[in-house]
């Protein structure tokens, strides 16, 4: 060992990332989604590779060949349905580890680079998975992909040929089917490589942690060996008995019955419904229903949609509080909280039907979610009194443990005793 | 596309009633994308109307599916091989004169109890087309346990011209292809309950959902040549007319022999078509979350003993 870490120090690098490496002492289960994430990655990498082997990209016979993994191909149906809800349990967990990231300020100097390329790797799970999703030919692949490929055609003059240059041709076909298929084995390994300057940027400027108080001693830290390690794999084990519970008892639940028809052409599913994932950005989508100036209502929900996820690249100068943690943010908690329902409220607007209330309730849905980040985190940051913050995580902990504890942080993750 | 489809629903509004004509049966194939989208936007229409009361068009399906017990539902779910056997019979027997089932082979009725032999004798009742042989000819043979059900049509455009324009779907995946939406909040206790059976449940609700008198509101929209069923999904009739009558199928396990229990077979056996691994998955499932749930419980216990002296 000794030997190749003269010559290659690859032996030294994994110790100090994975073994010395200092984690902060107090940190909660909720910082465990980092490691489900690498985890998820792992399995969607593996059981896709397999599946691969037996799928073809043809439309012809994409739609019959799915069905022949799931009937034929030995564990095929375990493959499939594995890859299939392992998008969905990916994007939970992805979900998690954003939020976590908004509570805790983990956007905020000096991480902005470490978050700037988590966004990034989100945009990439987004076009994995809608491409991936696109594979099995079904009657949702199918209008799926029109849907979201007509979205580019929404920008004047580059839209029409973005979008043939997208489909290859002008509508979704044999083509578009086996870009897809070649983009959807890609784009997992441009993941794992933004994955590795995510950690890299990670355990450059180490984690943050429940209290917003950057580490300042030894004592504040344990190494990641064995007590990180231990409590990441207690998380994944968890996470994987709700994931087991998915795939084994109901794997179709997430999914969409029109799915199981093939794909045709000539008719048109009476709704066309994205996965549940993408549903709060398509609530967004057709939140837009006027013009705006010389901006057609298409262009602006499709502007809208894209705006969404821009906007988090701006969060690290868009929030102006000194306070990295929202446990010391008496107010900004409040609004962090209605954000997540923002969230989820859009999300249940973009499985209902565009038609009656639900494109205002929608636009209001909208306003609010930009409103969160262009007005009342500038705002907040300038007007809000924070509570004192504890002196050191050692300081924050031992005072917890002694009795007393800081409240604000107890109320806001429970799940800390862990 | 996206923003195609409000002006589609304003256009669908006005049409309606004449969309409905086309939106007979989920698998018509329309005569091109534009009327189809036309109809689909009606169906929306109709959708909306109906929930703010001034409804001229109701919401479909009219009645939702019973949700009937089934031996394969749960975690312990399994098939009941007497059950799948009947429902075999009555796809033979009434069924496949209009529905093909082209993803399962004669080899997957093992499943269903049947020993090498009789799948072989099965399969030989069948006549299958193959070739092309030395000389360049298509020839018929009889079928064997590699081969799989033939469909009653060439193609889907004949089926559709024998039938009123309403091609019959494949029976394939049927069951995993239809679903009643569920609704908030009902969609949530499915997660606890492990509800996975709105296919089968929706199949046996619209075979024994003909022969109702449909309301004065619904009868307008009836078109010609199609029958009233409260249950059909996507619209207040369908093409397809009473497939089966009571004693049609003859069963000799002495099971009753009415619509209601051959519509329970045949739901089941397609539930069987569409997912054949379904048992295998479900106690596969259960060894899995045993060890997931004693594996997490130790690395509880050990994640305990190593934060044990570190205040957190």
């Amino acid at each position: 060992m000794q030997w190749l870490d003269a010559r290659l120090p690859l032996p030294r690098l994994v110790y100090d990332s994975f073994v010395a490496y200092p984690v902060p002492r107090n940190l909660n289960y909720a910082y465990t989604f980092g490691g489900i994430l690498a985890l998820f990655l792992g399995v969607q990498i593996l059981t896709g590779v397999v599946l691969a082997m037996h799928y073809a990209a043809n439309s012809a016979i994409a739609f019959d060949s799915v069905e022949k993994i799931m009937r034929d191909v030995n564990w095929g149906w375990l493959l499939r349905y594995m890859h299939a809800n392992g998008a969905s349990f990916f994007f939970i967990a992805v979900y998690v580890h954003i939020f976590r990231g908004l509570y805790y300020g983990s956007y905020k100097a000096p991480r902005e680079i470490l978050w700037i390329l988590g966004v990034i790797i989100f945009l990439l799970m987004m076009a994995t998975a809608f491409m991936g999703y696109v594979l099995p030919w079904g009657q949702m692949s199918f209008w799926g992909a029109t849907v979201i490929t007509g979205f580019f055609t929404a920008f004047p003059l580059v839209g029409d040929p973005i979008q043939q240059l997208l489909l290859g041709g002008f509508a979704v076909d044999n083509a578009t089917l086996n870009r897809f298929f070649s983009l959807h084995y890609l784009l997992p390994f441009m993941i794992a490589g933004v994955v590795i300057l995510h950690v890299w940027a990670l355990h450059v400027t180490g984690q943050t942690n429940p209290t917003g108080v950057e580490v300042k001693s030894s004592k504040d830290t344990v190494p990641f060996s064995p007590h990180a390690t231990v409590k990441d794999g207690f998380a994944m084990v968890v996470f994987l008995v709700f994931f087991a519970y998915m795939v084994f008892y109901m794997p179709n639940y997430l999914g969409h019955a029109d799915n199981y028809v093939e794909a045709n052409p000539l008719k048109t599913p009476s709704h066309i419904v994205p996965e549940w994932y993408f549903l709060p950005f398509y609530a967004m989508l057709r939140a837009i229903t006027f013009n705006i100036g010389p901006i057609d209502s298409k262009l602006g929900g499709v502007l809208v949609m894209f705006g969404s996820i821009i906007v988090l690249f701006f969060l690290p100068w868009l929030d102006t509080s000194r306070i990295r943690s929202t446990a010391f943010r008496p107010l900004y908690r409040i609004f962090f909280w209605i954000l997540v329902a923002d969230s989820i409220f859009l999300g249940w607007l973009g499985s209902q039907p565009a038609e009656g209330i639900y494109p205002t309730l929608a636009l209001i849905g909208t306003i609010y979610y930009f409103g969160h980040f262009l007005i009342i985190l500038p705002v907040l940051g300038l007007v809000e009194t924070p509570r004192r913050l504890p002196g050191s995580i050692t300081e924050a902990v031992l005072a917890r443990n002694a009795g007393g504890g800081t409240p604000a942080h107890a109320a806001a993750a429970p799940e800390t005793k862990g | 596309m996206k923003k195609l489809l409000p002006a589609l629903l304003a256009a669908g509004l006005a049409f309606a009633p004449l969309s409905f004509a086309r939106a007979q049966d989920g698998q018509e194939p329309a005569q091109n994308a534009a009327s189809s989208e036309e109809a689909a936007a009606g169906q929306d229409a109709g959708a909306e109307a109906a929930e703010e009361g001034h409804a001229e068009t109701p919401h479909y399906p009219l009645k939702h599916p019973e949700q009937l017990s089934w031996s394969f539902a749960g975690p312990f779910g399994h098939w009941d091989v007497g059950q799948l056997q009947r429902g075999l019979k009555v796809y033979k027997e009434v069924c496949s004169a209009c529905h093909g089932m082209r993803l399962v082979a004669f080899r997957n009725l093992d499943d269903l109890g049947y020993s090498e032999e009789q799948v072989k004798a099965f399969a030989a009742e069948y006549t299958v087309q193959d070739g092309p042989n030395g000389d360049g000819e298509m020839f018929d043979r009889p079928g064997i346990p590699s081969d799989y059900f033939p469909s009653p049509f060439p193609n889907p455009e004949a089926a559709a011209a024998a039938n009123n324009g309403a091609a019959p779907p494949d029976f394939s995946l049927l069951a995993k292809a239809r679903a009643v939406t569920r609704g908030f909040p009902t969609f949530l206790f499915d997660l606890g309950t492990q509800y996975q059976e709105a296919g089968p449940d929706y199949i046996h609700a619209l075979l024994t959902g003909y022969g109702q008198e449909p309301p004065a509101a619904v009868e307008p929209l009836i078109q010609p040549g199609t029958y009233y069923n409260p249950y059909f999904i996507s619209g207040p009739a369908l093409a397809m007319p009473p497939p089966i009558a009571d004693d049609q199928v003859e069963y000799p396990d002495g099971s009753p022999q009415t619509v209601d229990q051959y519509s329970r077979d045949v739901a089941a056996f397609m539930m069987w078509a569409a997912e054949p691994h379904l048992a295998e998955r479900k106690a596969t499932g259960f060894v899995a979350m045993i060890f997931l749930v004693v594996f997490a419980g130790l690395l509880f216990v050990v994640k305990r003993r190593v934060w044990a002296g570190t205040p957190h």
